[in-house]
């Protein structure tokens, strides 16, 4: 098989997803079908050919440092599943 | 007079001339999708309240004589775009109760034009599938066949326009998302060249690959449309400050100057369904009639379009979902009390099986060792895939294809064979890696009276050669009378 269970468990984890024991077998077929395909890009000699990241020609975008309107707090907590005094909660981590 | 039937253009001269209001033409797409949506499932949520709000609003407007093109029309938006106070899920549970804080660029610029916004419409979850099926909450059923997937992701702007749910709709496109949907629901969608519209508050699936664009009933409604949304903004540093020409000024001189490139790789192309080709041809026929000389050109690197994209737009989307972490927005598994075990299973809980899929796929062809011999190598291809448009871009205007290899396809057909899902869109993905823009627009009806679409696309910042082209086609070939029956 192209990507073990153990692959997708590690990468899974990396991922921060909890694959569960059925889920594994179905997803390392799943996944390796599209790795055998993928592995086409293989027959292609790309020796000497930049990557390109974006398609259009892009420079950086700079503007003046200044002050500028932001959302209030209240609104940037507003979705928040738990808040505590202005600042998002979360399990303890220590 | 059906009022949802309208166009936009019709609409809009009707509500100039007062012999509509805004309000009455909102109740009418209200009311309409009270009496079909049930059947088509578009809409996850209908703003009622809002939308007559804003119809009054627009009214006033057109009173006072201050009316731009869009004042007063009912729109429909695909629900990864941010709507303030108006809840925007993109079709996730992990997003299911999200009311965005702010509204996207697109959405400020339709509200400044006076439009109407309804609702927001079903899509794949995160936008990842061609079928709408992988919606976290419903299935959208193609309005010609309820039996049959609408296309995706942004199936549902294109089953409510071609619904007459609403007049027109707003869809993203990553790998042909607007373009295939449009094709398989009998309507109108342009991919704008990367750039052309600001991504800001577009929930962000491959960040080098997404742009917003129109879903209309015609060419002209996409144009005027466009025209609404186009152009720079300082907020999305990847939006190009190019100018801006009117695209609903569409030049309707026939098409004696214009070349046509028809690619030889696409005929033998996987799965090609003859009735798709010979639409196709019957189309070439048309426009050369129209014109245009047509000529052969080649796209030599079409055949790892596929795999090239299926590399980089999963690597791209398993960063960008990273964010999803139950921390500042959206669902939080609270019955954990460790940080990590909160994340794994928050993540776990609120994304849906492709969206798994394609983050694991993404992860692994980023991770250490595999790097370069996934996303390196397809970056690589990309260029390529790049050069072979621009190497046949120099001896013509537009490049014509199909859309989809096969008209709509029965629901549940490719649900646990993601592969084949893959390849259907191989005709769309290539102008993603590219760049380039492409418009998708109706071109004849299957055996089976299901509507099978046309693709033109075009050099960077050309849209206006694509409407030009797609505007005197449609013309030509005097589709868009036919309505599906609901």
């Amino acid at each position: 098989m192209k990507i073990t269970k153990a692959e997708v468990l590690h990468v899974a984890h990396l991922a921060r997803l909890d694959i569960g024991d059925s889920d594994v077998d179905r997803l390392a077929g799943q996944i390796g079908t599209i790795l055998d395909y993928v592995d086409t890009l293989k027959q292609v000699d790309t020796t000497g050919v930049p990557a390109t990241s974006h398609a259009i020609t892009l420079t950086n975008a700079f503007r003046e440092d200044e002050l500028q309107s932001h959302l209030d707090p209240e609104a940037a907590l507003a979705n928040a599943p738990e808040k505590d005094d202005g600042a998002f909660a979360v399990p303890k981590v220590i | 007079m059906k009022l949802h039937e309208l166009t936009i253009a019709q609409a809009s001269g009707l509500l100039k001339n007062k012999e509509i209001t805004s309000v009455e033409l909102t109740r009418a797409i209200l009311d309409r999708i009270e009496a079909v949506d049930g059947r088509v499932g578009a809409y996850l949520t209908v703003d009622a309240d809002g939308a007559m709000a804003q119809a009054k609003a627009a009214d006033q407007r057109l009173a006072d004589g201050d009316a731009a093109p869009l004042t007063g029309i009912p729109l429909g938006i695909k629900d990864l775009i941010c709507t303030q106070g108006l809840r925007t899920t993109c079709a996730s549970k992990i997003l299911e109760n999200f009311i965005p804080p702010y509204d996207a660029t697109v959405i400020s610029r339709l509200k400044n034009a006076g439009a109407v916004i309804v609702g927001k419409l079903n899509m794949d979850e995160f936008a990842m599938g061609s079928t709408t099926e992988h919606s976290g909450f419903q299935v959208t059923r193609n309005p010609w066949n309820l039996d049959r997937i609408p296309g995706g992701s942004s199936g549902g702007s294109a089953a409510a326009v071609a619904a007459d749910m609403c007049l027109g709709a707003l869809g993203s496109d990553t790998g042909g998302s607007i373009r295939q949907p449009a094709s398989h629901c009998g309507v109108v969608g342009i991919k704008p060249t990367y750039g052309r519209v600001s991504r800001f508050g577009l929930v962000a699936f491959a960040s080098s690959l997404d742009q917003i664009g129109p879903l209309g009933k015609t060419v002209a409604d996409c144009a005027i449309m466009l025209d609404a949304i186009a152009g720079h903004d300082p907020r999305d540093s990847t939006s190009v400050p190019e100018p801006v020409p009117t695209f609903s000024a569409i030049a309707e001189n026939g098409l004696s100057d214009v070349v046509v490139g028809i690619p030889r790789e696409y005929s033998s192309a996987h799965g090609l369904d003859p009735q798709v080709g010979a639409a196709v041809e019957r189309a070439v026929k048309t426009i050369e009639s129209l014109g245009a000389r047509c000529i052969e050109v080649s796209l030599p690197h079409t055949d790892y379009a596929v795999a090239a994209y299926y590399v980089i737009a999963p690597s791209e989307a398993s960063s960008n979902l990273a964010r999803y972490d139950g921390v500042k927005y959206g669902f939080r598994d609270r019955t954990q009390t460790d940080l990590l075990q909160m994340y794994r299973s928050t993540r776990t809980q609120g994304f849906g099986p492709e969206v798994q899929r394609r983050i694991i796929l993404g992860t692994y062809a980023l991770s250490a060792g595999y790097y370069d011999a996934y996303y390196g190598k397809a970056s690589q291809i990309r260029t390529l895939i790049k050069n072979d448009f621009q190497t046949a871009f120099a001896s013509c205007d537009a490049i014509i294809s199909p859309v989809a290899p096969t008209p709509a396809y029965p629901i549940g057909e490719t649900l646990d064979d993601p592969l084949t899902m893959y390849l259907s869109d191989i005709f769309t993905l290539s102008a993603n890696l590219a760049g380039i823009p492409g418009i998708s627009v109706p071109c004849g009806f299957s055996d089976d009276g299901l509507p099978i679409g046309l693709q033109i696309m075009g050099r960077h910042f050309n849209e206006s050669m694509l409407f030009q082209i797609a505007r005197q086609f449609e013309r030509a070939a005097t589709l868009t009378d036919k309505k599906p029956l609901l």
